[in-house]
């Protein structure tokens, strides 16, 4: 059981704190009012962001330099095929499923190649890699049944007692992800290969395949993000997945994960996620223009990294 | 000779802690002009930590420091260069970006303006020429491209150039560490020419050899204090271990019970390959030695053997798992943010397994046998790996090859910049480890450890020049084969 | 070391080789580019067909030459896309009704840019978040100023980016300038070359005694004069603003960089490698594309094809020169 001081130590729970004064913020303008609401909405909007989040940050902790930038893309991709599998039947739920993972795990495989075989730095071969996937997704998107089946919406949206089923499958994912991260050999091999890449191979992991595991599992999740998205907002679009792109990096370092690579941290993925979701929830609330609203999260942003970031990366 | 009434730089009461760790402990130490000062102890004794200090990049907690007599309030780097002391510190302190004339450039505020790139130039050429004769080093040479030796040679060259700013005292850290020895040789040389015009130095080595001979003093720490300041001509190899504490001297290894030829051969480079005309092999349970000047193919032959254990690899065939030894801690060994438990597990993971996830308490389990077995000086395995000594550090990191399961170690120059008392510890384990059927292959820039090995590759050009058999390994023929052109 | 002076010789001239080769890329990559051009339409090649393929180049390269300068010491500007774009609405609003007024307020946010180094600095932040943060904030900004696409250019500013030059056309002509003004700044002069050691080896140039916050303030303050020189432009050329404008801009001076040869970490960069990657940039985008006949749908998937098969060539040169 850690102690207080250790807990307020740790760099994730100021990303939490952050969210709740956000929340606390909004609350108190409304006088109360839509307080509980609130939290189910962000829980379900977070979720989103933490499946991208958990893989940007694997491949984040890769080292300097590695970012997968195609997720976007990916998601708004991942999100025609599932639903155009699904074709709006009941009975194709899992198979579109099935088939979002797929295209992601192909869109991660794809992204590894780039980097590997054409020795391309990540952020340009994910950069590269984007482009392509949404000419094919205009291409692909084009005229097609883009509406889930209902019952697959309607369990994207199911709550219980203010707990959206999204909400659970995100924790649990988070949880999973913990466990490999710290517990397993796939995350101490990350781990390593983000510190020093060399001293990484010469202490015998296997670095490539490592690195291949990870692009692949950020493609995996941004996969089955573009059909969970799809099903929660009734629909596949080409920019579905446009906000993940900045998104999805800001939770993993806001969340206390080190850009320098070596350093990663889960629970701060969901605490990021909450306090930017909760601070346009607040923002919304406070019915600013959407000028003022952007210079406010952007002022926040630096403001929460600049008080909470940083300090000894050790480096 | 020095003119003890006249002390150029003079540290009075300097103690310095990091954390719990005091690493000194109230020193005096005095430089006087025209001397060349040798400063010994074991890695931890506080020699780094005082150097620092008087090079104005670490401030001491307390003491008082006086240039030319005259006591400094505000002393920094910047002041240290105005007043013309200069270091050499032991991680190389190069732009690998920049070419060597333009790192020259950087280290000297008055080589601006037009012209300054070639002013630079023609100063480190002149400085690298009067050192180290025949060093092969352009100005243009970008630092990176350059192997590690010739980076030293650049960075003590750069230290001696003579410009409008003032040079009374260099500060050389341990500056022989990756340079061969004849490189070694020059410097030392160098070292007394400057003396003898009028420049002090401060020389920190762990080969006695070369302290005893080029300086006039020799000043002893241990545990943060000086334990001993004598003239260099009073003293000997014997009183100057003794003084620095711990360390037992071995008599001269005599190999016996050498490895039959029944046993296996377990690492194998055919003849006549990208390794030269003279094949190696390495049988199970024997201590192989790779020697030659620095950075003539050793740390390549490793590193190729170490990827043929995992993938095929033409010409040569390696049967076992292997484990790597790096001598350049910081870019081939430490992982910076983990603790040294972390550190001496990574390589045995897959072993540390219960089910799917590692299990805590096999991985503490290793840590602390190792920590015995090899004397990592710690009290917490969970503290960060770069709280410990540089030698220590090296312990950590033979303690992961050994953890591992790897048959075959590969030890690529690893006792660079160890004390001696690490060294002599680690000489034991290796032969017990042999003993008990582990095959090492050890590359070393010190003649003196050959001594360990059953068998000694010379290497020149990238390629294997000569086969020594452990009785007939003299220096000499070491050398000899080290300048024989290949293939004649 | 006397007796192994022949291999040292060889190994630097191999080693020479392949560094003249590296160095090349970028404008083998380029002409690449304009041979596939002049393949396609061989109109093109001229002064008019130039002219017009270009259109955008200067912006582009200033933007370019800004994300530079922070990756030379290992940053990375996020933001200079809606900077450029933030630029643009002052230089088509304030700058054109109040100059006096518009001035101050690029001065301002050059002043911005160089406190936000000495906060990376002194703070130990990653610079990817600081100016992620700060996109959103130039983004907010240029809504603010200029909600709708509007505005006017200066009239001076217009006269200048619409410059004839004989024989070559003007954004030639102003990208060898910059490529050449900065190249002498950055690489040839003392404080230049400190600055790129500062990004190969921090420790190392704070023990020369020479300040790394400076290093980091003078960077940013640099990034943010072009990324205000390339708004101005920008707007130059197409008379009014959009606070949306110059959003593509972070990725393209990304791309821009690493195509002129330039590395992530460790102080490698070249400002002429980067101009002629953003040159190469510049003619890969559409009317090479319209040239080609290629359907709407896949002109993203295009540009994406054409970066990749452009690395892909330089990782290939480079593998065999190494």
């Amino acid at each position: 059981m850690p102690s207080f001081a250790k807990l307020f130590a740790t760099p994730w729970i100021w990303s939490f704190l952050g969210a709740l004064i956000v929340w606390l913020a909004a609350v108190i303008f409304t006088g109360g009012h839509g307080a509980g609401g609130m939290i189910t909405a962000a829980l379900s909007l977070a979720v989103f962001t933490v499946i991208v989040g958990l893989g940007q940050m694997f491949v984040i902790t890769l080292g300097p330099g590695n970012v997968d930038l195609s997720l976007p893309a990916n998601i708004g991709l991942a999100s025609a095929v599932a639903m155009k599998t699904m074709d709006g039947q009941d009975s194709l739920i899992a198979l579109g499923l099935l088939a979002a993972l797929a295209c992601g795990v192909v869109i991660g495989l794809a992204n590894y190649a780039l980097i590997r075989v054409l020795r391309i730095p990540p952020i340009i071969a994910t950069l590269s890699s984007s482009f392509i996937i949404l000419s094919t997704d205009i291409h692909y998107g084009r005229g097609l049944q883009i509406k889930p089946p209902d019952s697959f919406a309607d369990f994207a949206n199911v709550q219980f007692f203010g707990v959206p089923i999204l909400g659970l499958f995100g924790v649990a994912l988070a949880v999973v992800a913990w466990a490999g991260l710290q517990k397993m050999v796939y995350g101490r091999s990350v781990l390593a290969i983000g510190q020093n890449m060399r001293a990484a191979k010469l202490a015998g992991i296997p670095v490539e395949r490592v690195r291949l595991l990870t692009y692949t599992l950020s493609g995996a999740l941004g996969g089955i993000n573009g059909a969970l998205l799809a099903g929660y907002f009734r629909g596949a679009s080409v920019d579905i997945g446009n906000e993940y792109l900045l998104s999805s990096i800001a939770v993993v370092v806001i969340g206390g994960t080190s850009v320098a690579g070596g350093k990663a941290n889960v629970p701060g993925i969901w605490g990021a996620s909450l306090f930017l979701v909760l601070l346009l929830t607040m923002l919304n609330t406070f019915g600013v223009s959407a000028g003022l609203r952007l210079l406010l999260t952007g002022l926040i942003i630096v403001g929460v990294i600049t008080a909470a970031g940083g300090h000894k990366t050790g480096r | 000779m020095s003119d003890p009434l006249r002390s150029i730089a003079k540290l009075d009461g300097v103690k310095r802690s990091f954390g719990a760790v005091r690493a000194l402990d109230g020193v005096d130490f005095a430089v006087h002009a025209k001397e060349c000062i040798g400063l010994v102890g074991h890695n931890g004794a506080g020699k780094s930590t005082l150097m620092s200090i008087l090079a104005g990049t670490g401030s001491p907690d307390s003491g008082t420091i006086a240039i030319n007599g005259a006591a400094q309030s505000d002393w920094t780097i910047q002041r240290a260069r105005a007043l013309g002391v200069r270091c050499v510190f032991q991680e190389l302190s190069l732009s690998p970006n920049l070419s060597v004339a333009e790192n020259t450039r950087v280290s000297h505020g008055a080589l601006n303006g037009w012209g300054g790139a070639k002013r630079a130039a023609d100063l480190i050429r002149a400085s690298l020429d009067a050192i180290f004769p025949g060093h092969g080093i352009s100005p243009q040479d970008i630092v990176g491209d350059l192997a590690i030796g010739q980076r030293q040679m650049v960075e003590v060259a750069r230290a001696f150039t003579l410009t409008d700013d003032p040079l009374h005292l260099v500060i050389l850290d341990e500056p022989t560490s990756s340079l061969d020895a004849q490189t070694a040789r020059q410097l030392l040389d160098h070292i007394r020419r400057a003396v003898a015009g009028g420049i002090s130095c401060i020389l920190i080595s762990h080969i006695l050899g070369e302290i005893l001979e080029t300086s006039d003093r020799v000043v002893v720490m241990r545990d943060g204090k000086v334990v001993a300041d004598e003239p260099a001509r009073d003293l000997t190899r014997a009183r100057l271990v003794a003084a620095m504490g711990g360390a037992r001297l071995h008599a001269k290894t005599t190999r016996s019970d050498g490895v039959g030829a029944s046993q296996p051969v377990v690492a194998q480079v055919q003849a006549g390959g990208a390794h030269g005309a003279i094949g190696l092999q390495a049988r199970r349970g024997e201590v192989i030695g790779l020697a030659g000047l620095a950075g003539h193919g050793q740390t390549k032959l490793l590193i190729d053997l170490f990827e043929a254990a995992n993938a095929r690899r033409k010409g040569m065939t390696v049967d076992g798992a292997v484990a790597l030894v790096a001598g350049d801690r910081q870019t081939d060994g430490i992982f910076p943010l983990w603790s040294i438990a972390m550190n001496i597990s990574i390589r045995s993971l897959a072993a540390l397994r219960r089910g799917a996830f590692i299990a805590a308490d096999k991985e503490a389990d290793l840590a602390v046998t190792w920590r015995e077995r090899i004397g990592i000086r710690t009290d917490n395995l969970d503290n960060n790996i770069l709280s410990l000594s540089g030698g220590n550090q090296q312990k950590a990191l033979f303690a992961r090859a050994l953890a591992s399961d790897a048959q075959i170690i590969l030890m690529d120059d690893p006792m660079r910049g160890v004390d001696l008392g690490t060294k002599l510890d680690v000489y034991d384990l290796i032969r017990t480890q042999a003993q008990q059927g582990r095959t090492f292959l050890w590359y070393t820039t010190e003649t003196d450890e050959l001594d360990n090995c059953d068998r000694v590759y010379v290497f020149r050009n990238g390629q294997i020049v000569a086969v020594l058999d452990h009785d007939d390994l003299t220096e000499e023929k070491i050398i000899q084969s080290s300048f024989a052109e290949v293939g004649a | 070391m006397t007796s192994s002076a022949p291999t040292a010789a060889q190994s630097r001239a191999a080693r020479n080789r392949a560094r003249l080769l590296r160095t090349m890329l970028p404008a083998l990559s380029m002409t690449l580019i304009l041979l596939a051009i002049a393949w396609l339409n061989p109109r093109a090649i001229s002064y008019f067909g130039f002219s017009l393929m270009l259109n955008l180049a200067i912006p582009i390269a200033l933007a370019t030459i800004a994300q530079m300068f922070v990756i030379t010491i290992n940053e990375l500007d996020l933001s200079i896309g809606t900077f450029v774009g933030f630029v643009g609405c002052v230089t088509a609003t304030w700058l054109h009704d109040a100059p006096v007024l518009g001035v101050l307020v690029l001065l301002a946010s050059i002043g911005v840019y160089a406190g936000l180094g000495a906060l990376i600095h002194l703070r130990n932040l990653p610079s990817i978040v600081v100016t992620l943060g700060m996109s959103f904030v130039w983004q907010g900004l240029a809504i603010l100023i200029l909600p709708k696409p509007g505005g006017a250019a200066p009239d001076w500013l217009k006269g200048l980016m619409g410059l004839k030059v004989p024989f070559v056309p003007f954004p030639i002509v102003a990208a060898i300038v910059i490529a050449l003004v900065v190249h002498f700044g950055l690489m040839r002069s003392a404080y230049g070359t400190v600055l790129r050691g500062a990004g190969g080896n921090p420790q190392a140039i704070g023990r020369a005694g020479w300040s790394l916050l400076k290093t980091k303030v003078v960077m940013f303050a640099l990034t943010g004069t072009f990324g205000v020189i390339s708004g101005m432009a920008l707007i130059g050329i197409t008379t009014s603003g959009d606070a949306n404008i110059g959003n593509g801009y972070t990725l393209l001076s990304i791309a821009g960089v690493i195509l002129g040869g330039g590395e992530f970490v460790g102080g490698r960069v070249s400002p002429i490698g980067a101009v002629i990657g953003a040159l190469t940039l510049a003619l890969a985008a559409s009317p090479l594309l319209t040239f080609m006949n290629i359907p709407p749908d896949w002109q993203v998937a295009a540009n994406g094809v054409i970066l990749i098969s452009v690395l892909a060539a330089r990782a290939l040169i480079s593998r065999k020169g190494a």
